[in-house]
Order: structure tokens, then sequence, then C-alpha cells
């Protein structure tokens, strides 16, 4: 798609201009190339299905988002990329997400191998209770990693545009930080591992507006050596840092009991948010939504 | 009542009657705790401070109570309290661990062991002695020795360390969990360096619980033989005794002076265990942490 055509007057809510500077320009985003392919993904919570029949693909050095309202599962298919589900006893993953051609939920595939490759960012920023350094340093150590630790730790906290701010009392307890700075500590954490794909759950909203653009400026840099997907319910994040952005909703039973998460849209995140091609997802982005 | 501002309003006669009264019944319920604890403390004090010397910490027990010691009990209390130490919270936090990192809640067995557990807190301590009698002095043919009564003591404290390991293991937020796996750490990972450091102090609280519970007991001691004469110094093969049994001794004596000497014995007792206690507070102090 061009970007000419990608700013009608009707969708009210979100800024035009933010969508057409931040668009994927075709002449210099690399060609797609598929990281994940997820099929006929269906997550239960015991019986009940939380998310139903869900494929898509996730490309690679894209900002990808899942936008939808409460419950939508979005939270719960993200988790499913580093089989963070795994942790919920009552968890029930059925369908495929090959990553690399390789199916995450095989037999042979070992989930602590995953979440080496494949880093999370959490909704509220979750420091250990050690200092800045040990955060930052805690990946490389149990992963062996080779190479001395101080350069990676520098390394990480320079990525997540961290460094100058805590550089001078490295010692400190990581909880001494600030919420916004906890959170790039998280994502400093999570980079010092040098995972291919990062991971998060809304992880701005928890912040103030300030530390919001922080690490929204940050994916932006970051997208060119990482992949990213993010769960957020604030549109107008979606809107500023995905490239691709998918929209879920709620599925009600017919009795009312039981609410799935379903896919509705996936596409490029100025058609998202321009021209839609369901009348559900026009509803949520122009705010209509029930 | 006119200087009230009418804007404001008053509550009525009986709140705050209920209020005061509440109150006064706060007052009253720690006065009754302190003031008997303090009656106590002084008593103690004031008749065992003259007998608190030298030859009270060195010699051995003797027919007359100016050369009476608790030499011998001293060290049996302060071995086993180190063997029960080294037995009981490896057990104990091993079980806690156990039962909230790794037991899946919906299988029967987990939950009988769970049961059992909160139920052996509140068997009754001459019941273990009887158990340490038959299985650990008879039945295994340790014989009454300080190991026996060490290991009794040791299943005695077991559902508070458990307990109170249990409490601060659960109460490591699950994000500092999540946050450790989300890196790519093993289970093993996660728990050695995230979950035990942090719930290192709630550990610590509860083995002090486990230890001034376990250093005054008496009657199981004494089902597993620790003599109330005992010459020579303790070992870990050897018979025993310990102080409470020394001090329960002495108070059983007829002659006054040897009550005297109960009361120093008793300021020993306390003295060990707020040097244990310390070593405890120091080491939760040292790994507090806030959320």
């Amino acid at each position: 798609m061009t970007v000419t055509d990608a700013a009608p007057a009707k969708i009210t809510g979100i800024d035009p201009n933010v969508l057409v500077e931040r668009s994927p320009r075709a002449d210099d985003r690399p060609s797609r190339e598929a990281l994940f392919s997820v099929q006929d993904l269906t997550v239960r919570y015991g019986a009940v299905p939380a998310l139903a029949d869900v494929s898509l693909e996730i490309y690679r050095n894209y900002v990808t988002a899942f936008i939808g309202p409460s419950g939508c599962g979005k939270s719960t298919f993200i988790r499913c990329f580093n089989r963070m589900n795994d942790l919920i006893p009552s968890a029930v993953v059925e369908g495929t997400i090959l990553y690399h051609g390789l199916d995450l939920y095989g037999h042979e595939v070992d989930p602590v191998e995953v979440r080496k490759r494949i880093g999370m960012v959490f909704q509220k920023p979750n420091p250990f209770p050690k200092t800045i350094f040990d955060n930052v340093a805690f990946g490389p150590r149990i992963l062996s990693m080779d190479g001395p630790v101080e350069e990676r730790v520098e390394k990480a906290l320079r990525e997540a545009a961290l460094w100058d701010e805590v550089k001078d009392r490295l010692k400190a307890s990581a909880l001494s930080l600030s919420g916004g700075q906890q959170q790039r500590l998280c994502i400093a954490r999570c980079l010092a591992v040098e995972p291919d794909v990062i991971l998060m759950d809304e992880p701005a909203s928890a912040l103030d507006p300030i530390s919001t653009t922080a690490i929204e400026d940050l994916m932006h840099r970051l997208k060119r050596e990482y992949t990213i997907v993010i769960v957020t319910h604030n549109m107008q994040q979606a809107a500023r840092v995905a490239d691709m952005t998918a929209f879920f909703s709620v599925r009600v039973s017919e009795d009312g009991k039981q609410r799935t998460g379903v896919l509705i849209e996936y596409d490029e995140t100025p058609t998202i948010f321009t021209k839609p091609n369901d009348k559900r997802t026009e509803d949520y982005v122009t705010g209509r939504f029930g | 009542m006119s200087a009230v501002p009418a804007i404001l309003g008053r509550r009525s006669t009986g709140e705050r009657v209920r209020g005061g009264a509440f109150y006064a019944l706060l007052v009253f319920s720690i006065s009754v705790g302190f003031l008997l604890l303090g009656t106590l403390l002084v008593d103690v004090f004031r008749k065992g401070v003259p007998f608190l010397d030298w030859v009270l910490l060195n010699n051995p027990p003797s027919a007359s109570p100016e050369k009476a010691g608790a030499r011998p009990a001293i060290l049996g209390t302060i071995y086993m309290m180190g063997l029960l130490l080294l037995m009981a919270v490896p057990v104990g936090v091993g079980t806690a661990l156990y039962l909230e990192e790794y037991a899946d809640r919906e299988r029967w067995y987990n939950r009988v062991l769970e049961i059992n557990i909160q139920n052996l807190a509140a068997v009754p301590s001459i019941v273990y002695g009887i158990l340490g009698l038959a299985f650990l002095v008879r039945g295994l043919g340790l014989g009454r020795v300080l190991l026996a009564g060490a290991m009794i003591l040791t299943l005695l404290v077991l559902p508070i360390v458990i307990v109170s390991s249990r409490e601060a293991i659960r109460a490591v937020p699950d994000s500092i969990r999540q946050g450790a796996y989300a890196l790519g750490a093993t289970q093993w990972q996660v728990i050695s360096r995230q979950v035990l450091p942090a719930a290192i102090p709630g550990i610590a609280t509860g083995s002090i619980l486990a230890l001034a519970r376990a250093i005054g007991e008496t009657a199981p001691l004494l089902l597993v033989g620790a003599l109330t004469y005992v010459a020579i110094d303790p070992t870990i093969l050897g018979q025993f005794t310990a102080l409470p049994i020394q001090i329960f001794q002495w108070i059983a004596r007829p002659q006054d002076d040897f009550k005297l000497l109960a009361a120093a014995g008793i300021i020993v007792l306390l003295a060990i265990l707020l040097v244990m206690n310390a070593g405890a507070i120091w080491l939760r102090n040292r790994y507090q942490r806030r959320w």
C-alpha cells in the first residue's frame, strides 16, 4: 500500500499524520520474511478456550501490535510465543507456531531454550530485588554466555537507552529506579541475552507519558536488530510504533458464559486504522466499540 | 460540645465509647503479656545474677551449690541447637520448596502431605519423645545419645520451619519468577537465584521461632535419655543433658541455693537464645528486600 491513500478524515481519535510519518514505506523495508507462522492456535484454560483458531505470520524486523478489548486473549496469545503459558498448569495450547520453520510446541523443543531466544517484557516492571548491574547480568550469568559480563551489561544498558542514567550507580538497588527506568532496565535485561525476538506485554501501560515515549522511541530503534511483538490497549501507541497490527475481539458463546478471544483482522497498521475491512475493527479503532 | 462546628457534625456517644473501649482492650492485652514477662524476668534476674559466674559456666554439676555448674548442660544445649539447625533448616526448606514450587496440588498424596504437616504441629511434644525412644534410641539402636535428642527436637520443630518457609516462598512475587523464566532460566535457576534469596528473611524468622521452641523443650529429651547428672562434656554420640533439664533438676532440689542457681541457669538459657536470635536477625536484615 502507499502512504497517500492512508489518511481519510473519517477516522477520529488517531492523528493521520502520525500514521503517515511512521508508516512503513515500501522502498526502505526489507522484503517480508515470516519469522513466526501461527496456524490454528487455540489456548484453553481448563475446558474454557481463551483464544480460538488464530492464524497469522509475524515478520522479521517488524513491530507487530496486538490490540483489542480486555479479555480478547491478546496477552494469552503473546505468551504462546515464548511458552510462558506452560507455567500455568491448566493451560493447553493446540495448533502450531512455527519459528524459523520449527514447531515451538514440538515434543523435542525445550521451553527453556525457547525463552532464551524469545525474550519478554511484562506489563508491570518486574526488576529483580538486586542491584541494577545484577539485574542485567542475570541472563548472561545463568546462560554462561562467554566474554566479560561487564561489557554485556554496558552494551545492553546502552541499547535500552538507560546507560547514561545509571552508569554511576550500577551497584544501587534496581528498585530505587523510577517506574520508567525500571521498565527500560527490564528491556536491557532482556537484550543482554541477545534474543531474536522481544515480546512486550503492555510494556507502557503502567508508565507516565514521558516514559511511554521513551519506550516507544526505543522500539523504533530496536526493530532494526530485533523483531518486536507488542500487546497494547492503547490504540495510539499501536499506530505510532507498529508496522503490522492484529485486532482481536471477544466472541461470546450463545449462553453468554464463555468468552473466547478471536482474531478479527490482521494487516498493515495504516490499513487497520484508516480503512479496515471488518466493521468490528472500524468500530473499535474509531472508539465506537461497546 | 458547642465548640464543634455544626457543619462537621459529631459521632454518637455510643460510637465514641466503643472506640475507646476497644483501645482500652488492646492496652489491657499488651499489658498482660508485658507484666507477666517483666515479673518473670525481674524475679529471675534478682535471684540468679549473684550466681551467674564462671563456676556456673565451667563446672560440672555437683552436690554442693557453691561448686555446682552447668557446663555439660550448656554445651549439650548448644550442640543440640547447632545440630537442630543443620537438620531442620535444610529438610524444612526443602519440603517447603517442594510443596510450593513443584507439588501438583491436585494430587492426593500432596494433599495428604500438607494435612499431615499441619497436624504434626499440634502433636504434644511428649509423643515425639515416645517416638524418639521407640524409633531412634531402640529401633535404630542409636542409644541415649545427644544426636537422638537433636533428631527428635528436629522432628518437633520441623512443622514450624516448613510452614514459615512456605509462607516466605509464597510471598516472593510471581512476577520475579516470570521475569527469570522469560530470560531462559531453568526451574532450578529460578529457585536458587531468585526465590530462595528473596525468601531468606522469612526463613530466618521461622528458624528463630523453631529454635526458641526447641531450646526450652524438656519432656521429649527426658524420654530419649537426657540425664540429669552428666559430669563430662557431651559428645554427639555420647550421653548428654540439656539446660532445661538441668534447671528443672535444680529447682526440684530442697536446698534454696539450688533454686537460685536455677535462676542463673535460666539467664544463661535466655542468653543463648538471644545470641542465636541475633544471628538470625542479622541474616534477615542482610537479605531484607522490599518489592
